[in-house]
Order: C-alpha cells, then structure tokens, then sequence
C-alpha cells in the first residue's frame, strides 16, 4: 500500500511537469493546427535562463528557485510569443511549412544551448526542503513533487480561469473549435494565436524551471525528452483540449511510475503501448474534439 | 439598379480544385438578390469566396470599395455579415457566448435578438451543440442580424428545417432585408419567391440568367437550370 501511494503521487508530480509542457502544445494545435517541435526549446532556455538569474538571486535558496520559477514563465512567454510572430505567422495557412520552422527551431537551438552552456548536464543547488521527503501514511513523498503538483495545479486554474472569463479565452475557445467561423464573425484570430504562444511558452518557461528541480539538473537536451513525452499526452488527451491534456498527463505518468517499478522498468514501453491503445480504440484522443 | 456589391471574373479553388469558374454578378443595394442553382454548382463556394474563405481570383467590390484583396475579418469589418450553410454555432460555447462573440462595433443590437427569437433569450446559458437545428439557426441568424451591416450573405438558412421554423426563419430574413441588402443562396423557392427580388442562376460554375425573381420562377427556366416544375415549388 505504502509503495503504490508513492509510486501514485510521484507519478502525479511527474504528471504535473507533462502538464506544464503539454498545455500549450494541446492549446495551439487545437487553434492554429501547429505541431509545435519548438516547444522543448522554449522549456529548456527558460530552464537554463531561470537557472542563471536564480542562482545569483540565491544559490540554494528559495529566494533564487522562486525568481527563476518567475524568469522561466516570462522568458519562456516571451520567446514563444516572438517566434509566432517572427516565424509563424508570415506562413498563415501554410501548416506543413509552420511545423518545418518549428522542426528547425527545435533543432537549431539545441545546438545554440550546447554551444552556451556545453553539451554536459548542469548540476544545480536546491533549497534543502525540497531534497527531504514528507510522510504520507507511511510512504515518504519527496518534497519537491509537491512543488511540481502545486504548480501545475495553479497553472491550470490560471488558463481555465482565462479562457472562461476573458474575451481573449473565449475567441480561443471558439477558435479551438471552428477556427474558419471566428474570422468569419470579423475577429482577427492571429492575435488570438500569439497570446496562445505566449501562455503555451509561459507554462513551458515554468516546467523548464521545474524539471531541472525534478531532474537536479539543468541542459541543454531536457526539452527534447520531455517534448516527447508531452505530444504523447497531447494526443492520448485529445488535441486541443485542455483538460484531455491534464488527465492525460497523470495517467501516463503514473503508467509510467507503476510499470517503471513492477514490470521492470518499462514504462516507456507502457506509455507507447497507452498511446497505441487511445489511437486504435478513441482516434480522437479521451477528450479531443478538434475540427477545422 | 444600384449595386452595393460587384463581383467580376471570380474564380475559387479548394485544395486546387476550381469550385468557381468565372462568375460575375451585381448584387442590390436593397432588398434580397437570389444566388440559385442545382446542388454542387458552386453557390456556397462563391459566398465563402467572396469572404476571403477560399483562395480566389476576381474583382469584388463593395460599396465602392474593393475587397477582394483583403482578409476574411477585414471584409467582416467592412459591414458583411455572413450566415452559413449547416448554422456553424460553436457547439461547446453558451448562446450568450455565441452571442458575445459575434459583437462588433460600438452598439451591438442585442434587442432584435429578444425581439425575433424569444426562445434564445431563456436559454441564454445553455450550450449551442444541445440546440435543435432551428434553434441553431436562430443563434447563427441573431450573430448576423444584431450587427450594424451594410450587406447579408446568408446560406442556406432554411435548410433541415421543420416547417413551422421555416416561417419563423424567413419571416425574420424579411424583416432584416428591409434594413439591410441581402445575398440568399435558398433551396427553397417558396422562399425565394416570398423575400426575393433578383435572383442570379448559377450552372457550371458560372451564371446563366440574371433577372426579377417573379419572372423567373413562373418560367420553364426554373425547370431547366433548377431541375424542378413550379408544380414542385408549390407543393
């Protein structure tokens, strides 16, 4: 019992980081129709940019963690919302054409990172608490889970709360679902496009800075791994729906835990076969309802 | 005749098939002008040209202005409010979300949704996609009506109707027509016959006759370029 309480709530923890990636990528296919592959590069500089503006905030510090946590949802804001304008934009309508450029980004700037901070892993200080654990009817949480949980958690009610209460949450929510008919009402959809950068690459930003918490480490190839795993749950979820991509991203990490620990270690394996299963069984993924 | 909207050598191609070949046509700056043909000819594709929807070739001009260059949400903003074919609500939104989003300009006219459909005003919090087809069309309707227009191109809009909504449709089509000009693309020759004036005949992606809409449906053209008698109208 203690051990499939642990093995449910880092999963949870794990799922939460999925989360923060997958969000904006379901979010913008669902509106623009775009497989966004630059999306790990947004994660890993705000990881690496958070890293720097933290470390000399505080090393070891929450002072520093909570500055990069900030850094990372502004830079990764920032350069999301600049690449739609720069390069996704003037390609409107061209999808194949967007996801090369994204395809491009992805790679192109892997290379930029080694090229900064070198191509090891960077081992990073964390405030002490988060390298402790926490006892949950007898199984020891690490702590730094509940910082992932706890962020995702308010990352999620800030985007519901924004496409609920927003005029911009409700063009995206309409563009989600008919994106022609918007513009057909007389809305200029690309702003819509841009702002849904902007919160895909904010939530990015974070995960970059809360996955090198998780991973104790900060490189230049840890957007590309959890990209991978972040389309997986775009699609088991549903492309384009938000909440798809938040249920999604629990269970294929607690698959993942749960197979990880009694199917020797193949959880990998399990995702693939979850994925395999969603396609075969619901194409459209749990809560996917896109059309264009 | 004065025309709010002209359309010269307009061609449309999807996915690079030609869905429109050549069309040219004026359309009124009153009343309701009737773009008419049998199925597959190409009446949809031309309204959804004209609104930038399609890739397309051609010179539209509106109120003096030409268009044809322009984005969909420019033209939109220009005054032309569009109806489509199969009502296209966002099915996940409210009505009063549906509503709220089509709200351009200053002084949306949100009265004259209250005024020709009651009904929509009660379920004002109820999702679109749990709508009947008649009540769809009435949110589709009340997107286009509640906005200051200068042109309607409304699609199909009694199409899957019961009767009974059929009236209610066409009579709130011929209220708008009175304030606002009107390019109906209608199976429905009774209703053509009831709101419109002109009507242009579409065969082969091109127009064949442009005429009064009277003239013509009491003519053995109806047969020819339709496929239907007035026997058939009637009943």
């Amino acid at each position: 019992m203690t051990t499939v309480l642990l093995l449910l709530i880092t999963g949870v923890g794990l799922g939460a980081l999925y989360f923060l990636v997958a969000s904006g990528l379901s979010l913008i296919y669902g509106l623009m129709g775009v497989l966004n592959f630059a999306h790990g590069s947004f994660l890993t500089l705000a990881g690496f940019l958070g890293w720097e503006v933290g470390r000399r905030v505080g090393d070891g510090s929450w002072a520093g963690l909570l500055t990069g946590m900030l850094v990372g949802l502004v830079v990764g804001a920032l350069v999301a919302a600049i690449t739609e304008l720069v390069f996704i934009r003037p390609l409107y309508n061209r999808h194949i054409e967007q996801v090369l450029v994204t395809v491009g980004l992805g790679l192109a700037s892997v290379a930029l990172f080694e090229g900064i901070w070198g191509t090891d892993p960077i081992q990073i200080r964390l405030p002490e608490w988060l390298g402790q654990t926490t006892d949950v009817l007898g199984a020891n949480i690490p702590n730094d889970r509940w910082l992932l949980i706890g962020s995702a958690a308010l990352v999620l009610v800030g985007i519901v709360l924004f496409l609920q209460k927003t005029s911009y949450g409700l063009v995206i929510r309409a563009g989600v679902e008919n994106r022609t008919m918007v513009t057909a009402l007389g809305i200029d959809v690309r702003r819509a496009f841009t702002i849904v950068f902007a919160i895909g690459g904010a939530a990015a930003g974070l995960g970059g800075v809360l996955a090198s918490v998780y991973y104790g480490q900060v490189g230049a190839h840890q957007g590309t791994s959890l990209l991978i795993y972040a389309f997986i749950v775009t699609v088991i979820g549903g492309l384009g729906s938000l909440s798809g991509a938040a249920i999604a991203s629990v269970l294929v990490a607690v698959i993942q835990q749960f197979a990880n620990f009694y199917l020797g270690g193949t959880g990998d394996l399990a995702v693939v076969l979850a994925l395999a299963a969603v396609l075969l069984v619901r194409p459209t993924g749990l809560m996917g309802k896109v059309k264009h | 005749m004065t025309a709010i909207l002209t359309v010269r050598d307009l061609r449309a191609r999807i996915a690079g098939q030609q869905v429109v070949e050549d069309v040219s046509f004026d359309v009124a700056e009153h009343g309701v002008t009737a773009l008419l043909g049998r199925n597959g000819v190409g009446k949809s594709s031309t309204i959804k040209a004209l609104l930038g929807l399609y890739e397309r070739t051609g010179e539209v001009t509106f109120a003096g202005q030409r268009i044809d260059g322009l984005l969909t949400h420019r033209i939109v903003q220009q005054g032309i409010a569009y109806v489509p074919e199969d009502r296209e609500v966002f099915g996940q939104l409210t009505v009063e979300e549906n509503l709220r989003l089509a709200e351009r300009g200053g002084a949306p006219n949100r009265g004259i949704v209250a005024e020709l459909f009651p009904e929509l005003i009660e379920r004002a919090k109820q999702q679109a996609g749990t709508l009947s087809g008649g009540q769809q069309q009435m949110v589709s309707l009340s997107r286009a009506l509640m906005n200051d227009n200068r042109l309607l191109l409304v699609d199909e809009p009694t199409k899957g109707l019961a009767p009974l909504i059929v009236g209610t449709v066409t009579k709130a089509l011929e209220a708008a027509a009175e304030r606002t000009p009107m390019l109906l693309v209608e199976q429905n020759l009774q209703v053509v016959r009831a709101l419109a004036h002109t009507v242009i005949v579409l065969s082969g992606g091109r127009v064949v006759h442009t005429g009064p809409a009277a003239a013509f449906l009491d003519s053995d053209l109806v047969h020819r370029h339709l496929g239907v008698s007035t026997d058939q109208e009637a009943a």
